[in-house]
Protein backbone atom coordinates (compact mmCIF):
# COMPACT_ATOMS: atom_id res chain seq x y z
CA UNK A 1 0.00 0.00 0.00
CA UNK A 2 1.37 3.41 -0.95
CA UNK A 3 -1.61 5.77 -1.17
CA UNK A 4 -4.47 6.48 1.25
CA UNK A 5 -6.94 6.50 -1.65
CA UNK A 6 -6.59 2.70 -1.65
CA UNK A 7 -8.51 2.84 1.66
CA UNK A 8 -11.50 4.38 -0.11
CA UNK A 9 -11.23 2.07 -3.11
CA UNK A 10 -11.10 -1.03 -0.87
CA UNK A 11 -13.97 0.11 1.35
CA UNK A 12 -16.09 0.99 -1.71
CA UNK A 13 -15.59 -2.62 -2.86
CA UNK A 14 -16.39 -4.20 0.53
CA UNK A 15 -19.11 -1.77 1.71
CA UNK A 16 -20.46 -0.05 -1.42
CA UNK A 17 -23.77 1.14 0.07
CA UNK A 18 -22.65 1.85 3.58
CA UNK A 19 -22.65 5.44 4.86
CA UNK A 20 -19.09 6.68 5.00
CA UNK A 21 -19.64 10.28 6.10
CA UNK A 22 -22.58 12.35 7.23
CA UNK A 23 -23.22 15.88 8.42
CA UNK A 24 -26.42 17.46 9.71
CA UNK A 25 -28.05 17.62 6.27
CA UNK A 26 -26.23 15.15 4.01
CA UNK A 27 -24.71 11.70 4.00
CA UNK A 28 -22.67 9.85 1.40
CA UNK A 29 -21.97 6.15 0.87
CA UNK A 30 -18.57 4.72 0.04
CA UNK A 31 -19.57 4.39 -3.63
CA UNK A 32 -20.62 8.05 -3.72
CA UNK A 33 -17.48 9.12 -1.89
CA UNK A 34 -15.33 7.30 -4.44
CA UNK A 35 -17.18 8.79 -7.43
CA UNK A 36 -17.25 12.33 -6.13
CA UNK A 37 -13.58 12.28 -5.13
CA UNK A 38 -12.60 10.95 -8.56
CA UNK A 39 -14.73 13.60 -10.25
CA UNK A 40 -13.03 16.39 -8.28
CA UNK A 41 -9.65 14.78 -9.01
CA UNK A 42 -10.32 14.57 -12.75
CA UNK A 43 -11.50 18.20 -12.87
CA UNK A 44 -8.30 19.32 -11.14
CA UNK A 45 -6.05 17.28 -13.45
CA UNK A 46 -7.76 18.71 -16.52
CA UNK A 47 -7.03 22.22 -15.26
CA UNK A 48 -3.51 21.89 -13.91
CA UNK A 49 -1.79 18.58 -14.61
CA UNK A 50 0.71 19.34 -11.83
CA UNK A 51 2.16 17.12 -9.16
CA UNK A 52 2.79 17.61 -5.41
CA UNK A 53 1.51 21.19 -5.47
CA UNK A 54 -0.61 22.76 -2.79
CA UNK A 55 -4.36 23.19 -3.26
CA UNK A 56 -6.22 25.00 -0.48
CA UNK A 57 -9.66 23.83 0.62
CA UNK A 58 -11.83 26.61 1.99
CA UNK A 59 -15.13 25.01 3.00
CA UNK A 60 -17.25 24.40 6.08
CA UNK A 61 -16.96 21.06 7.86
CA UNK A 62 -19.32 19.03 5.66
CA UNK A 63 -19.19 15.76 3.70
CA UNK A 64 -18.35 17.82 0.62
CA UNK A 65 -15.15 19.10 2.20
CA UNK A 66 -14.01 15.47 2.42
CA UNK A 67 -14.63 14.88 -1.29
CA UNK A 68 -12.48 17.95 -1.94
CA UNK A 69 -9.61 16.54 0.17
CA UNK A 70 -9.66 13.17 -1.55
CA UNK A 71 -10.20 14.83 -4.93
CA UNK A 72 -6.99 16.80 -4.44
CA UNK A 73 -5.22 13.53 -3.56
CA UNK A 74 -6.56 11.91 -6.75
CA UNK A 75 -5.08 14.77 -8.75
CA UNK A 76 -1.63 13.95 -7.32
CA UNK A 77 -1.44 17.13 -5.26
CA UNK A 78 -1.81 17.85 -1.56
CA UNK A 79 -4.52 19.73 0.28
CA UNK A 80 -4.37 22.41 2.94
CA UNK A 81 -7.45 22.87 5.07
CA UNK A 82 -8.28 26.50 5.75
CA UNK A 83 -10.70 27.35 8.56
CA UNK A 84 -13.77 28.83 6.87
CA UNK A 85 -14.09 31.35 9.73
CA UNK A 86 -10.51 32.55 9.39
CA UNK A 87 -10.07 36.24 8.55
CA UNK A 88 -8.75 36.92 5.03
CA UNK A 89 -5.62 38.59 6.43
CA UNK A 90 -4.39 35.50 8.21
CA UNK A 91 -5.20 33.33 5.19
CA UNK A 92 -3.04 35.67 3.15
CA UNK A 93 -0.14 35.17 5.59
CA UNK A 94 -0.48 31.41 5.25
CA UNK A 95 -0.64 31.64 1.45
CA UNK A 96 2.58 33.66 1.38
CA UNK A 97 4.48 30.52 2.34
CA UNK A 98 2.05 27.96 0.89
CA UNK A 99 1.60 29.52 -2.56
CA UNK A 100 -1.35 27.34 -3.52
CA UNK A 101 -2.03 26.78 -7.22
CA UNK A 102 -5.75 26.84 -6.48
CA UNK A 103 -8.36 27.22 -3.78
CA UNK A 104 -11.45 25.02 -3.70
CA UNK A 105 -14.46 26.74 -2.22
CA UNK A 106 -18.23 27.02 -2.71
CA UNK A 107 -20.65 29.84 -3.53
CA UNK A 108 -21.15 30.56 0.14
CA UNK A 109 -17.47 31.39 0.69
CA UNK A 110 -16.69 32.75 -2.77
CA UNK A 111 -16.68 36.41 -1.72
CA UNK A 112 -14.03 35.90 0.98
CA UNK A 113 -11.95 33.72 -1.35
CA UNK A 114 -12.03 36.46 -3.98
CA UNK A 115 -10.70 38.96 -1.46
CA UNK A 116 -7.51 36.93 -0.91
CA UNK A 117 -4.87 38.15 -3.34
CA UNK A 118 -2.50 35.20 -3.45
CA UNK A 119 -4.99 32.34 -3.47
CA UNK A 120 -4.28 30.94 -6.94
CA UNK A 121 -7.17 29.97 -9.18
CA UNK A 122 -10.60 29.80 -7.53
CA UNK A 123 -12.44 26.54 -8.13
CA UNK A 124 -16.05 26.03 -7.11
CA UNK A 125 -16.59 22.55 -5.73
CA UNK A 126 -20.10 22.55 -7.22
CA UNK A 127 -18.59 22.79 -10.71
CA UNK A 128 -16.31 19.79 -10.26
CA UNK A 129 -18.65 17.17 -8.78
CA UNK A 130 -20.32 16.37 -12.13
CA UNK A 131 -17.08 16.06 -14.06
CA UNK A 132 -16.84 12.93 -16.22
CA UNK A 133 -14.29 10.68 -14.49
CA UNK A 134 -11.08 9.92 -16.43
CA UNK A 135 -10.00 6.64 -14.83
CA UNK A 136 -7.07 6.20 -17.19
CA UNK A 137 -5.54 9.54 -16.27
CA UNK A 138 -6.10 8.94 -12.55
CA UNK A 139 -4.41 5.52 -12.81
CA UNK A 140 -1.44 7.10 -14.55
CA UNK A 141 -1.07 9.63 -11.73
CA UNK A 142 -1.20 6.83 -9.18
CA UNK A 143 1.41 4.74 -10.95
CA UNK A 144 3.84 7.67 -10.77
CA UNK A 145 3.21 8.40 -7.08
CA UNK A 146 5.24 7.22 -4.10
CA UNK A 147 4.19 6.83 -0.48
CA UNK A 148 6.35 9.71 0.74
CA UNK A 149 4.54 12.19 -1.53
CA UNK A 150 2.64 14.79 0.50
CA UNK A 151 -1.03 14.20 1.30
CA UNK A 152 -1.85 17.40 3.18
CA UNK A 153 -0.34 20.24 5.13
CA UNK A 154 -1.87 21.72 8.25
CA UNK A 155 -1.00 25.13 9.61
CA UNK A 156 -0.36 25.71 13.28
CA UNK A 157 0.50 29.00 14.89
CA UNK A 158 4.18 29.34 15.59
CA UNK A 159 5.55 30.97 18.71
CA UNK A 160 6.60 33.96 16.61
CA UNK A 161 3.04 34.34 15.37
CA UNK A 162 3.90 33.24 11.83
CA UNK A 163 1.98 30.03 11.05
CA UNK A 164 3.95 26.93 10.01
CA UNK A 165 2.60 24.36 7.54
CA UNK A 166 3.42 20.81 8.58
CA UNK A 167 3.65 18.54 5.53
CA UNK A 168 2.29 15.03 6.09
CA UNK A 169 2.76 12.19 3.59
CA UNK A 170 0.65 9.21 2.57
CA UNK A 171 3.16 6.99 4.38
CA UNK A 172 2.66 8.94 7.63
CA UNK A 173 -1.10 8.51 7.54
CA UNK A 174 -0.93 4.84 6.51
CA UNK A 175 1.41 4.06 9.43
CA UNK A 176 -0.56 6.18 11.88
CA UNK A 177 -3.99 4.81 10.94
CA UNK A 178 -2.64 1.27 11.24
CA UNK A 179 -1.68 1.93 14.85
CA UNK A 180 -5.05 3.60 15.54
CA UNK A 181 -6.98 0.67 14.06
CA UNK A 182 -5.13 -2.08 15.93
CA UNK A 183 -4.94 -0.24 19.26
CA UNK A 184 -8.53 0.91 19.49
CA UNK A 185 -10.04 -1.96 17.54
CA UNK A 186 -11.52 0.24 14.83
CA UNK A 187 -13.60 -1.87 12.43
CA UNK A 188 -16.52 -1.57 10.05
CA UNK A 189 -18.69 -1.59 13.20
CA UNK A 190 -17.15 1.65 14.44
CA UNK A 191 -19.35 4.76 14.35
CA UNK A 192 -17.46 7.99 15.06
CA UNK A 193 -19.01 11.22 16.31
CA UNK A 194 -16.53 13.84 15.16
CA UNK A 195 -15.89 17.02 17.14
CA UNK A 196 -12.57 18.38 15.91
CA UNK A 197 -12.25 20.67 12.87
CA UNK A 198 -10.60 19.31 9.73
CA UNK A 199 -7.82 21.90 9.96
CA UNK A 200 -6.81 20.37 13.32
CA UNK A 201 -4.59 17.26 13.32
CA UNK A 202 -6.89 15.35 15.68
CA UNK A 203 -9.39 14.88 12.84
CA UNK A 204 -6.83 12.69 11.07
CA UNK A 205 -7.54 9.89 13.56
CA UNK A 206 -11.23 9.54 12.86
CA UNK A 207 -11.23 10.46 9.14
CA UNK A 208 -8.54 8.01 8.06
CA UNK A 209 -9.35 5.14 10.38
CA UNK A 210 -12.92 5.45 9.07
CA UNK A 211 -12.01 4.99 5.41
CA UNK A 212 -9.36 2.41 6.26
CA UNK A 213 -11.88 0.12 7.96
CA UNK A 214 -15.14 0.92 6.23
CA UNK A 215 -16.47 2.59 9.38
CA UNK A 216 -18.97 5.46 9.58
CA UNK A 217 -18.18 9.04 10.54
CA UNK A 218 -20.80 11.56 11.67
CA UNK A 219 -19.88 15.22 11.74
CA UNK A 220 -21.45 16.78 14.84
CA UNK A 221 -22.66 20.34 14.17
CA UNK A 222 -20.45 22.72 16.13
CA UNK A 223 -23.41 24.59 17.66
CA UNK A 224 -24.39 21.53 19.71
CA UNK A 225 -21.28 21.87 21.84
CA UNK A 226 -23.08 24.63 23.72
CA UNK A 227 -26.24 22.55 24.13
CA UNK A 228 -25.09 19.43 26.00
CA UNK A 229 -28.42 17.60 25.87
CA UNK A 230 -28.86 18.21 22.14
CA UNK A 231 -25.28 17.09 21.68
CA UNK A 232 -25.84 13.78 23.44
CA UNK A 233 -29.18 13.24 21.69
CA UNK A 234 -27.46 13.79 18.35
CA UNK A 235 -24.80 11.14 18.98
CA UNK A 236 -27.36 8.80 20.54
CA UNK A 237 -29.66 9.07 17.51
CA UNK A 238 -26.77 8.41 15.11
CA UNK A 239 -25.71 5.41 17.24
CA UNK A 240 -22.20 6.77 17.76
CA UNK A 241 -20.01 4.28 19.65
CA UNK A 242 -16.60 6.01 19.54
CA UNK A 243 -15.63 9.62 20.17
CA UNK A 244 -12.27 11.37 20.02
CA UNK A 245 -12.77 14.87 21.44
CA UNK A 246 -10.77 17.63 23.08
CA UNK A 247 -11.06 17.51 26.91
CA UNK A 248 -12.89 20.86 26.96
CA UNK A 249 -15.78 19.30 25.02
CA UNK A 250 -15.89 16.28 27.35
CA UNK A 251 -15.78 18.62 30.35
CA UNK A 252 -18.84 20.55 29.19
CA UNK A 253 -20.81 17.30 29.18
CA UNK A 254 -19.50 16.43 32.65
CA UNK A 255 -19.96 19.87 34.23
CA UNK A 256 -23.59 20.11 33.07
CA UNK A 257 -24.22 16.52 34.21
CA UNK A 258 -25.77 15.92 30.80
CA UNK A 259 -25.21 12.16 31.09
CA UNK A 260 -27.90 12.18 33.81
CA UNK A 261 -30.46 13.22 31.21
CA UNK A 262 -29.49 11.33 28.08
CA UNK A 263 -28.33 7.73 28.10
CA UNK A 264 -25.81 6.61 25.53
CA UNK A 265 -25.98 2.82 25.60
CA UNK A 266 -24.02 2.48 22.35
CA UNK A 267 -21.07 4.62 23.41
CA UNK A 268 -18.13 2.32 24.19
CA UNK A 269 -14.94 4.28 23.57
CA UNK A 270 -13.96 7.77 24.67
CA UNK A 271 -10.57 9.00 23.45
CA UNK A 272 -9.16 12.44 24.09
CA UNK A 273 -6.13 14.58 23.23
CA UNK A 274 -5.16 18.12 22.40
CA UNK A 275 -4.82 19.51 25.94
CA UNK A 276 -4.56 18.13 29.47
CA UNK A 277 -7.69 16.21 30.50
CA UNK A 278 -8.84 17.52 33.90
CA UNK A 279 -9.01 14.45 36.15
CA UNK A 280 -12.07 15.69 38.05
CA UNK A 281 -14.18 15.77 34.90
CA UNK A 282 -12.80 12.42 33.70
CA UNK A 283 -13.78 10.93 37.07
CA UNK A 284 -17.31 12.30 36.59
CA UNK A 285 -17.50 10.40 33.28
CA UNK A 286 -16.05 7.22 34.79
CA UNK A 287 -18.42 7.35 37.75
CA UNK A 288 -21.40 7.60 35.42
CA UNK A 289 -20.08 5.17 32.80
CA UNK A 290 -17.46 2.80 34.26
CA UNK A 291 -18.01 0.42 31.34
CA UNK A 292 -16.54 2.79 28.73
CA UNK A 293 -12.95 2.43 27.45
CA UNK A 294 -11.06 5.70 28.11
CA UNK A 295 -7.71 6.63 26.64
CA UNK A 296 -5.52 9.71 26.89
CA UNK A 297 -3.60 10.41 23.67
CA UNK A 298 -0.71 12.78 23.23
CA UNK A 299 1.10 14.17 20.23
CA UNK A 300 1.68 17.13 17.92
CA UNK A 301 0.72 17.69 14.26
CA UNK A 302 4.37 16.90 13.43
CA UNK A 303 3.91 13.24 14.43
CA UNK A 304 0.76 13.10 12.24
CA UNK A 305 -1.41 13.35 15.35
CA UNK A 306 -0.18 11.21 18.22
CA UNK A 307 3.03 9.60 19.46
CA UNK A 308 2.16 8.31 22.96
CA UNK A 309 -1.03 7.10 24.65
CA UNK A 310 -2.35 5.86 27.96
CA UNK A 311 -5.34 3.56 28.41
CA UNK A 312 -6.99 4.50 31.70
CA UNK A 313 -6.61 1.30 33.72
CA UNK A 314 -6.63 2.47 37.33
CA UNK A 315 -8.22 5.08 39.61
CA UNK A 316 -6.87 8.61 39.86
CA UNK A 317 -7.61 11.17 42.54
CA UNK A 318 -9.07 14.47 41.32
CA UNK A 319 -5.74 16.21 41.93
CA UNK A 320 -3.56 13.62 40.18
CA UNK A 321 -2.60 14.01 36.53
CA UNK A 322 -3.09 11.28 33.95
CA UNK A 323 0.07 9.87 32.37
CA UNK A 324 0.50 10.22 28.62
CA UNK A 325 1.69 6.63 28.81
CA UNK A 326 4.00 4.97 26.34
CA UNK A 327 4.96 5.20 22.68
CA UNK A 328 2.59 4.03 19.95
CA UNK A 329 3.46 0.85 18.07
CA UNK A 330 5.79 1.75 15.16
CA UNK A 331 6.58 5.17 16.62
CA UNK A 332 9.44 5.41 19.10
CA UNK A 333 9.89 8.19 21.63
CA UNK A 334 12.77 9.14 23.88
CA UNK A 335 13.28 11.65 26.66
CA UNK A 336 16.41 13.69 26.05
CA UNK A 337 18.11 15.86 28.63
CA UNK A 338 19.72 19.19 27.76
CA UNK A 339 23.09 17.46 27.34
CA UNK A 340 21.54 14.96 24.92
CA UNK A 341 21.43 11.80 26.98
CA UNK A 342 18.44 9.65 27.90
CA UNK A 343 16.75 10.93 31.07
CA UNK A 344 16.70 8.67 34.14
CA UNK A 345 13.43 7.73 35.83
CA UNK A 346 12.00 10.88 37.40
CA UNK A 347 14.37 13.17 35.53
CA UNK A 348 12.93 15.87 33.29
CA UNK A 349 13.70 16.00 29.60
CA UNK A 350 12.32 16.90 26.20
CA UNK A 351 10.12 14.35 24.50
CA UNK A 352 11.46 13.41 21.04
CA UNK A 353 9.94 11.05 18.50
CA UNK A 354 11.22 9.00 15.57
CA UNK A 355 9.70 6.73 12.99
CA UNK A 356 7.06 6.64 10.27
CA UNK A 357 4.62 9.01 12.00
CA UNK A 358 7.13 11.86 11.63
CA UNK A 359 5.98 14.55 9.21
CA UNK A 360 8.19 15.61 6.30
CA UNK A 361 8.88 19.09 7.76
CA UNK A 362 7.47 22.59 7.39
CA UNK A 363 6.47 23.75 3.94
CA UNK A 364 8.76 26.40 2.48
CA UNK A 365 10.41 26.87 5.84
CA UNK A 366 13.84 25.18 6.00
CA UNK A 367 14.94 27.24 9.03
CA UNK A 368 12.08 26.16 11.27
CA UNK A 369 12.35 22.61 9.95
CA UNK A 370 16.04 22.42 10.87
CA UNK A 371 15.36 23.61 14.41
CA UNK A 372 13.11 20.72 15.38
CA UNK A 373 13.62 17.94 12.81
CA UNK A 374 17.19 17.04 13.71
CA UNK A 375 19.66 14.17 13.50
CA UNK A 376 19.16 11.70 16.34
CA UNK A 377 21.99 12.66 18.72
CA UNK A 378 22.19 9.05 19.94
CA UNK A 379 22.86 7.75 16.43
CA UNK A 380 26.07 8.82 14.69
CA UNK A 381 26.17 5.88 12.28
CA UNK A 382 23.67 6.94 9.57
CA UNK A 383 21.17 9.75 8.91
CA UNK A 384 18.15 9.44 11.14
CA UNK A 385 15.75 12.31 11.87
CA UNK A 386 13.97 12.81 15.16
CA UNK A 387 11.36 15.44 15.98
CA UNK A 388 11.80 17.54 19.12
CA UNK A 389 8.33 18.23 20.51
CA UNK A 390 9.26 21.12 22.82
CA UNK A 391 7.34 19.36 25.59
CA UNK A 392 8.92 18.54 28.95
CA UNK A 393 8.13 15.09 30.33
CA UNK A 394 9.49 12.52 32.79
CA UNK A 395 9.13 8.82 33.47
CA UNK A 396 7.35 7.64 36.63
CA UNK A 397 8.27 4.46 38.54
CA UNK A 398 5.77 2.48 36.47
CA UNK A 399 7.67 3.47 33.32
CA UNK A 400 4.85 5.73 32.16
CA UNK A 401 5.56 9.10 30.60
CA UNK A 402 4.20 12.04 32.57
CA UNK A 403 3.59 15.30 30.76
CA UNK A 404 5.00 18.30 32.62
CA UNK A 405 4.53 21.33 30.39
CA UNK A 406 5.62 23.11 27.25
CA UNK A 407 9.32 23.95 27.46
CA UNK A 408 8.39 27.62 27.24
CA UNK A 409 5.63 27.22 29.86
CA UNK A 410 7.95 26.56 32.67
CA UNK A 411 8.47 29.69 34.71
CA UNK A 412 10.98 30.81 37.27
CA UNK A 413 9.29 32.47 40.22
CA UNK A 414 10.85 33.44 43.56
CA UNK A 415 13.84 31.41 42.45
CA UNK A 416 11.88 28.22 41.91
CA UNK A 417 11.22 26.43 38.64
CA UNK A 418 7.46 26.03 38.45
CA UNK A 419 5.12 24.27 36.04
CA UNK A 420 1.94 26.27 35.70
CA UNK A 421 0.16 23.04 34.76
CA UNK A 422 0.88 21.65 38.21
CA UNK A 423 -0.93 24.55 39.85
CA UNK A 424 -3.87 24.05 37.50
CA UNK A 425 -4.05 20.34 38.29
CA UNK A 426 -4.06 20.97 42.04
CA UNK A 427 -6.60 23.80 41.89
CA UNK A 428 -8.84 22.01 39.39
CA UNK A 429 -9.70 19.41 42.02
CA UNK A 430 -11.31 22.04 44.30
CA UNK A 431 -15.03 21.45 44.29
CA UNK A 432 -16.21 24.96 43.44
CA UNK A 433 -13.85 25.29 40.48
CA UNK A 434 -15.13 24.21 37.08
CA UNK A 435 -12.18 25.21 34.94
CA UNK A 436 -9.00 27.12 35.71
CA UNK A 437 -5.97 28.53 33.96
CA UNK A 438 -2.68 29.87 35.32
CA UNK A 439 -0.68 32.49 33.50
CA UNK A 440 2.53 34.24 34.41
CA UNK A 441 3.14 37.95 34.42
CA UNK A 442 6.86 38.12 33.65
CA UNK A 443 7.19 41.86 34.23
CA UNK A 444 6.03 41.75 37.81
CA UNK A 445 6.91 38.13 38.57
CA UNK A 446 3.33 37.26 39.47
CA UNK A 447 1.32 34.08 39.04
CA UNK A 448 -2.18 34.98 37.85
CA UNK A 449 -4.88 32.41 38.55
CA UNK A 450 -8.10 32.62 36.51
CA UNK A 451 -11.07 30.39 37.19
CA UNK A 452 -14.65 29.70 36.26
CA UNK A 453 -16.91 28.29 38.97
CA UNK A 454 -19.01 29.11 42.01
CA UNK A 455 -18.36 32.33 43.88
CA UNK A 456 -15.98 32.17 46.82
CA UNK A 457 -13.79 34.71 48.55
CA UNK A 458 -10.13 34.87 47.62
CA UNK A 459 -9.29 33.88 51.18
CA UNK A 460 -11.42 30.75 50.95
CA UNK A 461 -9.68 29.82 47.72
CA UNK A 462 -6.22 30.54 49.10
CA UNK A 463 -6.98 28.39 52.16
CA UNK A 464 -7.84 25.47 49.93
CA UNK A 465 -4.81 26.02 47.71
CA UNK A 466 -2.49 26.14 50.69
CA UNK A 467 -3.52 22.56 51.51
CA UNK A 468 -2.26 21.50 48.11
CA UNK A 469 0.58 23.79 47.07
CA UNK A 470 3.84 25.03 48.60
CA UNK A 471 4.01 28.76 49.30
CA UNK A 472 6.04 29.61 46.22
CA UNK A 473 3.46 28.01 43.91
CA UNK A 474 0.46 29.88 45.28
CA UNK A 475 -1.00 32.50 42.94
CA UNK A 476 -0.42 36.20 43.54
CA UNK A 477 -3.50 37.39 41.69
CA UNK A 478 -6.89 35.65 41.60
CA UNK A 479 -9.51 36.42 39.02
CA UNK A 480 -12.91 34.76 38.71
CA UNK A 481 -14.48 35.05 35.26
CA UNK A 482 -17.88 33.89 34.01
CA UNK A 483 -16.57 31.89 31.12
CA UNK A 484 -13.15 30.56 30.25
CA UNK A 485 -12.73 31.34 26.53
CA UNK A 486 -12.16 28.60 23.97
CA UNK A 487 -10.41 28.81 20.61
CA UNK A 488 -11.63 27.50 17.24
CA UNK A 489 -10.41 23.98 18.03
CA UNK A 490 -12.47 23.88 21.21
CA UNK A 491 -9.41 24.12 23.44
CA UNK A 492 -8.93 26.68 26.22
CA UNK A 493 -7.74 29.91 24.61
CA UNK A 494 -4.61 30.51 26.68
CA UNK A 495 -3.22 33.07 24.29
CA UNK A 496 -6.28 35.29 24.71
CA UNK A 497 -6.24 34.90 28.50
CA UNK A 498 -2.60 35.80 28.64
CA UNK A 499 -3.16 38.91 26.52
CA UNK A 500 -6.12 39.98 28.64
CA UNK A 501 -4.80 39.30 32.12
CA UNK A 502 -1.05 39.43 31.96
CA UNK A 503 -0.92 42.95 33.37
CA UNK A 504 -3.31 42.71 36.29
CA UNK B 1 -36.92 42.46 30.21
CA UNK B 2 -36.24 42.29 26.46
CA UNK B 3 -34.26 45.51 26.70
CA UNK B 4 -32.06 44.13 29.47
CA UNK B 5 -31.48 40.92 27.50
CA UNK B 6 -30.44 42.98 24.48
CA UNK B 7 -27.96 44.81 26.68
CA UNK B 8 -26.46 41.57 27.93
CA UNK B 9 -26.27 40.18 24.41
CA UNK B 10 -24.38 43.18 23.16
CA UNK B 11 -21.90 42.70 25.99
CA UNK B 12 -21.38 39.02 25.21
CA UNK B 13 -21.18 39.64 21.48
CA UNK B 14 -20.59 43.28 20.59
CA UNK B 15 -21.38 44.69 17.17
CA UNK B 16 -24.36 42.52 16.26
CA UNK B 17 -27.93 43.71 15.78
CA UNK B 18 -29.93 41.16 17.74
CA UNK B 19 -33.33 42.81 17.51
CA UNK B 20 -35.99 40.94 15.54
CA UNK B 21 -33.71 38.00 14.71
CA UNK B 22 -35.05 34.50 15.22
CA UNK B 23 -32.04 32.55 13.99
CA UNK B 24 -29.33 33.50 16.45
CA UNK B 25 -28.24 29.88 16.94
CA UNK B 26 -29.19 28.41 13.58
CA UNK B 27 -27.30 31.13 11.69
CA UNK B 28 -24.30 30.80 13.99
CA UNK B 29 -24.56 34.40 15.28
CA UNK B 30 -24.06 33.08 18.79
CA UNK B 31 -21.15 30.68 18.47
CA UNK B 32 -20.61 27.51 20.38
CA UNK B 33 -19.09 28.80 23.54
CA UNK B 34 -20.85 32.22 23.65
CA UNK B 35 -23.94 30.54 25.01
CA UNK B 36 -22.40 29.41 28.24
CA UNK B 37 -21.27 32.92 29.19
CA UNK B 38 -24.67 34.24 28.14
CA UNK B 39 -26.35 31.73 30.44
CA UNK B 40 -24.35 32.80 33.47
CA UNK B 41 -25.06 36.49 32.71
CA UNK B 42 -28.78 35.80 32.46
CA UNK B 43 -28.71 33.74 35.66
CA UNK B 44 -27.05 36.57 37.54
CA UNK B 45 -29.15 39.38 36.11
CA UNK B 46 -32.58 37.79 36.57
CA UNK B 47 -31.71 35.62 39.55
CA UNK B 48 -32.86 32.41 37.87
CA UNK B 49 -31.17 29.05 37.37
CA UNK B 50 -31.13 28.06 33.70
CA UNK B 51 -30.62 24.32 33.88
CA UNK B 52 -29.17 21.99 31.30
CA UNK B 53 -32.73 21.03 30.34
CA UNK B 54 -33.47 24.64 29.35
CA UNK B 55 -30.22 24.79 27.43
CA UNK B 56 -31.65 24.05 23.96
CA UNK B 57 -31.33 26.09 20.75
CA UNK B 58 -35.07 26.91 20.68
CA UNK B 59 -34.72 28.96 23.86
CA UNK B 60 -31.88 31.05 22.46
CA UNK B 61 -32.77 31.72 18.84
CA UNK B 62 -34.35 35.10 19.61
CA UNK B 63 -34.58 37.68 22.36
CA UNK B 64 -38.28 36.85 22.70
CA UNK B 65 -37.54 33.15 23.24
CA UNK B 66 -35.02 34.00 25.94
CA UNK B 67 -37.48 36.34 27.67
CA UNK B 68 -40.18 33.66 27.56
CA UNK B 69 -37.86 31.12 29.13
CA UNK B 70 -36.78 33.50 31.89
CA UNK B 71 -40.40 34.44 32.70
CA UNK B 72 -41.25 30.77 32.97
CA UNK B 73 -38.30 30.13 35.29
CA UNK B 74 -39.28 33.13 37.43
CA UNK B 75 -42.83 31.81 37.75
CA UNK B 76 -41.54 28.41 38.81
CA UNK B 77 -39.69 29.93 41.74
Amino acid sequence: MKNVLEFIENSAKSFPNKIAFSDESNSITYTELLKMSKAVGTALVKKFNKKNKSIAVFLDKTVFALTAFFGVAYSGNFYTVIDSMMPADRISTIFDSLQPIAIITDNEHLKIAESIENCGEIILLEDTLNQQIDDKKLAEIRSNSIDTDPLYSLFTSGSTGVPKGTVVSHRNVIAYSEWVSETFDITSETVFGSQTPFYFSMSVLDVFSTIRNGATFHIIPKKYFSFPIKLLEYIRDREVNTIYWVPSALSIVANWKALDYVELPKLKKVLFAGEVMPTKQLNMWIKKRPDIFYANLYGPTETTDICTYYVVDRDFRDDETLPIGKHCNNCDVMILTEDNRLAEVGEEGELCARGSFLAMGYYNNPEKTKEVFVQNPLNTAYPEIIYKTGDLVKLNEKGEIIYISRKDYQIKHMGYRIELGEIEAAAGSIEKIKTCVCIYNENEDKIVFIYEGSKMTDNELMDKLSEKLPVYMRPNVIKRIKQIPYNQNGKIDRKLLKQTYKDI
Amino acid sequence: MEKKILEILSEVKPGVDFEGRTDLIDAGVLASFDIISLVSELNDEFDVEISVVDLVPENFNSVEAMAKMIKRLEDED
